[in-house]
């Protein structure tokens, strides 16, 4: 894909280090030139910007972009293997810089410490020849396709969850765009969010891992893309398999009478805040209670006196094994209804998670339901372990 | 019978069954068999007016249904239907219990 204009040249090193590939004929001194002369963007040095970034470098591509803004936490090294455990609080774009330019020092990496949004899109892209998305949200997925669609840059796409990846290329000439797959996105909330969260830490390095391999492939010009498929993989099974995509010739923005020409509002297309907008949380006062709220210093209070509620933890019971806060009854809110017999709807309920939103869906249930008094637990276990107990694990 | 593939996120309203056999003639039926096995999954698949929801595809074999006739593509023995629902995760898989809104008790 990459447009070659006066390739740059191999020195004696280079041809050193890339000799697995040179003496590969289909990859050569030549299509070795055309991965230097590359240009690839990065969105997102998480889960699958790491391993596909390590490769990449690795391969000998000349120029790589990162668009990423976040920073290396513990909970991220389960996976995100272009980071180690010396770069926790540093920026994820700084570590995944250093690591790969450790690997390989005849490149450069473009760092772009910032979300991507509808305003930089353009700016941030034009100037590679692909992308590749590695990003986690709905709103930056359909940013992104759109951008690609529009420069008429290939979006090499790829998505994780649990133990399931799908990947395939996007905005290739001719082939289907995000939209044409999914016109739009769930409604927040009613995906499995959290309650079903969490990602084999392997996962991501096999599906970076297949986006590396056709950022590459599209770079050479070699076999055959993966456009027009799209490719699932569930590492339980451990079965790849092979889906049509077509092109949607109604497609809003890549169909043959487009009526998207332009980058719209992401966040409001997929009906969630732009975090641009979020008012950080104030911390309430430390033993905070309303009728429909309790936080972990004053739910502590109340135990310590021995009141009298129903204290239910709405959690998964593999959760619960991690850390629980004594007292609790372990209800996971996916069978609040079907057990909600178990509960007396006179006495007071207060209930409790991880970090407060099953929770919060549950107290509601429960209230429709006739509960007279329910509290919903201030930020969950999490805020038990910063504000009570200490000893308690976070995860 | 014809075989229908459940993804990783529906399987906790199939009792984690990965796969479940069922008769059926066309998709609608087959669907209609799926979700009235495990009714919990009907509000994960369908809008309340009865439609397949957007961001849910269905495959016969390899093949999008909206590509074939649809609900009313015919289904042979030993076909394989596939529900592969739009997934974002790839970066973060953060938790985003706090920014979501409160649903009422549908939601749940």
């Amino acid at each position: 894909m990459a447009t070659v204009t006066a390739p740059l040249e191999l020195n004696k090193d280079e041809i050193l280090r890339y000799s697995r590939h040179l003496i590969l004929p289909e990859v050569g001194m030549e299509g070795q030139k055309k991965l230097k002369n590359a240009k690839v963007l990065m969105v997102g040095a998480g889960g699958l910007g790491a391993p596909l970034g390590l490769y990449l470098a690795a391969s000998g591509i000349g120029r790589i972009g990162i668009v990423d803004f976040d920073v290396v936490d513990f909970t991220n090294l389960q996976r995100q293997v272009i980071h180690g455990t010396k770069d926790v609080g540093k920026k994820k774009l700084q570590s995944a810089a250093e690591s790969m330019l450790d690997i390989n020092p005849y490149m450069q990496v473009d760092q772009f410490d910032t979300a991507i949004t509808s305003e930089n899109a353009f700016e941030i892209i034009s100037d590679y020849d692909m992308v590749i998305d590695g990003t986690d949200n709905f709103p930056t997925r359909y940013l992104i396709n759109d951008a690609c669609v529009l420069l008429k840059k290939p979006n090499v796409y790829g998505s994780i969850f649990r133990f399931e990846g799908q990947s395939t290329i996007f905005a290739y000439p001719g082939g289907p765009c995000y939209r044409c797959l999914y016109p739009e996105p769930p409604p927040p909330g009613l995906v499995p969010s959290c309650a079903e969260g969490g990602v084999l830490g392997i996962l991501p390095g096999i599906i970076g891992l297949v986006q590396a391999t056709e950022a590459v492939k599209l770079i050479l010009g070699a076999g055959e893309p993966l456009v027009g498929r799209l490719m699932l993989y569930d590492a339980l099974a451990m079965r790849f398999r092979e889906l049509k995509l077509r092109r949607n010739p109604e497609c809003p923005v890549c169909g043959d009478n487009p009526t998207i020409h332009e980058l719209i509002d992401y966040h409001q297309f997929c009906g969630v805040p732009n975090p641009k907008d979020v008012q950080p949380v104030t911390e309430p006062i430390s033993g905070y209670m309303s009728d429909t709220e309790i936080d972990a210093v004053a739910l502590k209070q109340r135990l310590d006196r021995g009141d009298k509620f129903q204290f239910i933890d709405v959690r998964e019971p593999h959760e619960y094994q991690i850390a629980s806060i004594p007292g609790a009854k372990l209800i996971p809110l996916g069978e609040v209804p079907k057990r909600v017999g178990e509960l007396d709807p006179n006495t007071e309920v207060v209930v409790h998670c991880k970090m407060g939103g099953r929770s919060a869906k549950a107290a509601e249930f429960l209230r429709q339901s006739g509960f007279k008094s329910v509290k919903n637990m201030i930020g969950g276990i999490l805020a038990w372990s910063d504000k009570v107990d200490p000893s308690v694990p976070k995860y | 019978m014809a075989k229908v593939l459940i993804p990783t996120p529906l399987r906790q309203f199939t009792e984690k069954n990965d796969s479940v056999e069922l008769a059926g003639a066309t998709v609608a039926e087959v669907m209609a068999a799926l979700t009235q096995k495990f009714p919990d999954l009907r509000k994960q698949l369908f809008n309340d007016e009865g439609k397949m929801r957007s961001f849910v595809n269905v495959y016969l074999n390899d093949e999008d249904i909206r590509y074939l006739q649809k609900d009313a593509t015919a289904v042979a023995a030993g076909d394989t239907l596939s529900i592969v629902p739009s997934i974002a995760g790839g970066a973060a898989v953060r938790e985003v219990e706090r920014t979501l809104p409160v649903r009422p008790a549908g939601g749940v």
